[in-house]
Order: structure tokens, then C-alpha cells, then sequence
């Protein structure tokens, strides 16, 4: 190889090189993969006491923003549509979109918006924010855990998320009685963003 | 009493059917009314919504034969007192009745079948899902069921109102002949004997 043609590639290479260790990074804003449903907004309710209810929010979307130099600042929004609550029982998912619950002809979202952002370990942090639900906007702080990220095999960048927190129902205003084993509900949401 | 119907009265068949529905629409809609509203420790909460359904896949059958029994036996005539308008409302109302009634029950159905799964009645059979899972059906059929029901009341009020106008205003033997009472004895009208002697 001639030292011309070394004067030119080898830093093209370098440049390449850079660009690609660049796209790797995990730093930058991530749409929720809706379209190809690697998203789950699942929750769990006890019932009777004697065991578990699962059930999820089949439509939703969100985004986050990922500060890879500084975790803290990073950013995460979701909006679910409350009507497409599916517990898997026609009967069930009617009452829970009627007034006794979720009512979402009054309230057809619920939102998160994050307020703030502690790392408490390598993959994990507490994500805290302002939940709305049926109506009602209070702090909730998300056990979040950083499952994986990288390259896809398509060309694109993906990274991934499990959330999980416990909320009281009647915080929310949701009053109706299940019992004293069912006042709480426990989200768990799990999503892949796609980088944009 | 006959079995069937003639032209001037009704028959066994024909009354027992008209009374039968009468007490299970009124039932199905109190009990819907009341079972709605149970909280969920009640031990209605569960048995309220089952004879629901099952009375009311019953009472689907039950007109579906009411029907053709009306085909193969047709009521009798309007009597002869009532105007023209009397016939044409209580026959719009009959048949707005019988409509209402099976839109009310097959939206009924469509609630708790719209999941897929079937509609058990009494333990004794069970009515499969037509429509298979169908995100968003027990909505729009609830809210059809909800207003249908309504409706049924509403009509079913009326037309008892009608009867009960008949009988004491127009004193004829309209509410009479749905109770399976024989006429009334035609009004003594006592002669004028001064004008005659």
C-alpha cells in the first residue's frame, strides 16, 4: 500500500471508526416500539386475598431521553389510553371502564411524566413522577431497571426498560371496595424504545 | 278456556305466554337495575348477574316460540269499539315491543359473550359465542342494552297504561280479554216506562 493512499484511508478508517463507536453510545431520545408491541403496561391486583388478577393496558405509547454522560438528567413520558384495559373477561373489562373504576369516558388517559431521576445502582434507579389517573396527579416514584441495550438487527438502536411500582386506589379516587387485600394495584411496565 | 286463539277472545296459549314475559321483563330490568350497584363482598354479586342471563336466554326462547305461536294462532280482532288511532298506536306499540325485547336480549348476550366465551344458563346448557373476541363489543352492546331496556320499560308502561284507560274510561273489555275474563254483561239501560206508557 502506498503512503498516499495510508494518508487517506487510515484516517477515513479512524473517522468511520469514531462514527460507529458514536451511533453505540446509548445517549438520545427513544420511542416506545408500539408498532411492534415489545411494550407491556401490565398490573396485578390481589384478589380476595387468595390470589392474582393480571391484566393490562393494551394501548399506550411514551417516549424517553437517555443522558448517558449524566443519568440524572434523563427524561421519560408515557400516555395510556384507559379504555383499552384487558383483563382478559368482557364482563370484568366493562365494569372496569365504567365509573366504579377507571371511567374513562371522563377519563380517557392516564399519564407519567417524570419530575426525576436517581441511579441507585448500575442498571437500576428510581424514576420519580407526576402519574395521573382518573383525574387525580399525585408523585409516584418507579423502580426502574435498565434490562439491555444496543444494536438491532435491522439497522436501528434499541434499549430497554422494567418499571414497576405500587399504587393505592383510592388515592386516585377510586373508591369502590374489593376488599382489603385489593386496595393496592401493582404496575409493572416494561417497554423497548427505538432511538430516533 | 281454549287453547288457542279465536277470534273474538284469547286463548290459554297466547295468555300464558303475554303474562309469562310480562313478569320476566319486569324482573330482568329490577334485577339489572339492582345488580349493578351490589358491592362486591354481596352474595348477589355473583348469583344476581347469573339468573340474569339465564332467565333472559330463557325468555329469548320463549319469544322466539310466542312468535310463531302468534303465526300459527293469530290474536283476535281490535274490538270493534276501538278507533283508529287506538289500532294503529297499540299495534306500532306491539310490534316496537317485540323489537326493543330482542334487540334488548341479543345485546344482552353480546356483553358477556364478547370475550368468546359462552353464556351459561341455570348450569343446565350453555349459549356459545357468535361474535368470538371482539375488542370494544360489551361497550356499544352495553350501552344498546342499557337504552333498549329503557325503552321496553318505558313502552311497556304505556301500553299497561292503555289497558288500564280502556277498562275504566272506555269501560270496554280490552283489559278483560288479555286477563282471560269473559266480556262484560252488556249495560243494563233501563227503559224510560213513563215515556212509553
Amino acid at each position: 500500500m502506498s503512503t498516499l493512499l495510508k494518508k487517506i484511508t487510515i484516517p477515513a478508517l479512524a473517522l468511520l471508526l469514531s462514527s460507529m463507536a458514536f451511533a453505540d453510545q446509548p445517549g438520545g431520545t427513544y420511542q416506545f416500539d408500539k408498532k411492534g408491541a415489545h411494550q407491556f403496561v401490565t398490573f396485578k391486583i390481589s384478589h380476595l386475598g387468595y390470589s392474582w388478577l393480571y391484566g393490562r393496558f393494551n394501548d399506550f405509547n411514551g417516549t424517553f431521553t437517555v443522558d448517558a454522560e449524566n443519568p440524572e438528567n434523563s427524561q421519560v413520558t408515557a400516555t395510556i389510553q384507559t379504555a383499552s384495559v384487558d383483563s382478559n373477561h368482557a364482563e370484568r373489562d366493562k365494569h372496569l371502564r365504567g365509573d366504579d373504576f377507571l371511567d374513562v369516558d371522563e377519563y380517557p388517559t392516564a399519564t407519567f411524566k417524570s419530575t426525576s431521576i436517581e441511579k441507585t445502582g448500575e442498571k437500576t434507579a428510581k424514576i420519580t413522577g407526576d402519574f395521573t389517573l382518573h383525574g387525580v396527579t399525585k408523585p409516584v416514584t418507579l423502580d426502574a431497571k435498565l434490562i439491555g441495550y444496543g444494536d438491532d438487527p435491522w439497522g436501528g438502536y434499541r434499549m430497554g426498560l422494567e418499571a414497576s411500582t405500587t399504587l393505592t386506589l383510592a388515592d386516585f379516587g377510586i373508591t369502590k371496595n374489593l376488599g382489603p387485600a385489593s386496595e393496592t394495584v401493582e404496575i409493572i411496565i416494561s417497554v423497548e424504545g427505538i432511538k430516533q | 278456556m281454549k287453547l288457542r286463539n279465536d277470534p273474538q277472545r284469547f286463548g290459554a296459549i297466547a295468555l300464558l305466554f303475554h303474562w309469562l314475559v310480562a313478569l320476566a321483563v319486569i324482573g330482568l330490568f329490577a334485577l339489572g337495575f339492582y345488580m349493578v350497584d351490589l358491592g362486591y363482598y354481596d352474595p348477589w354479586y355473583r348469583e344476581g348477574p347469573d339468573l340474569h342471563r339465564s332467565i333472559g336466554i330463557l325468555l329469548f326462547i320463549a319469544m322466539l316460540l310466542r312468535l310463531a305461536w302468534r303465526f300459527i294462532s293469530p290474536p283476535p280482532a281490535p274490538l270493534p269499539t276501538h278507533k283508529p288511532w287506538e289500532r294503529i298506536s297499540a299495534h306500532l306499540t306491539h310490534w316496537a315491543l317485540y323489537l326493543l325485547l330482542f334487540v334488548a336480549m341479543i345485546s344482552g348476550y353480546l356483553i358477556s359473550s364478547a370475550d368468546g366465551s359462552s353464556v351459561d344458563v341455570f348450569n343446565w346448557f350453555a349459549v356459545p359465542s357468535v361474535s368470538g373476541h371482539q375488542t370494544g363489543l360489551e361497550d356499544t352492546a352495553g350501552l344498546i342494552h342499557y337504552w333498549a331496556t329503557w325503552a321496553v320499560i318505558g313502552l311497556a308502561g304505556l301500553h299497561a297504561l292503555a289497558a288500564v284507560k280502556h277498562h275504566l274510561f272506555d269501560r270496554d273489555d280490552t283489559l278483560r280479554r288479555i286477563l282471560g275474563l269473559a266480556p262484560r254483561a252488556t249495560t243494563h239501560i233501563p227503559n224510560d216506562t213513563h215515556n212509553l206508557s
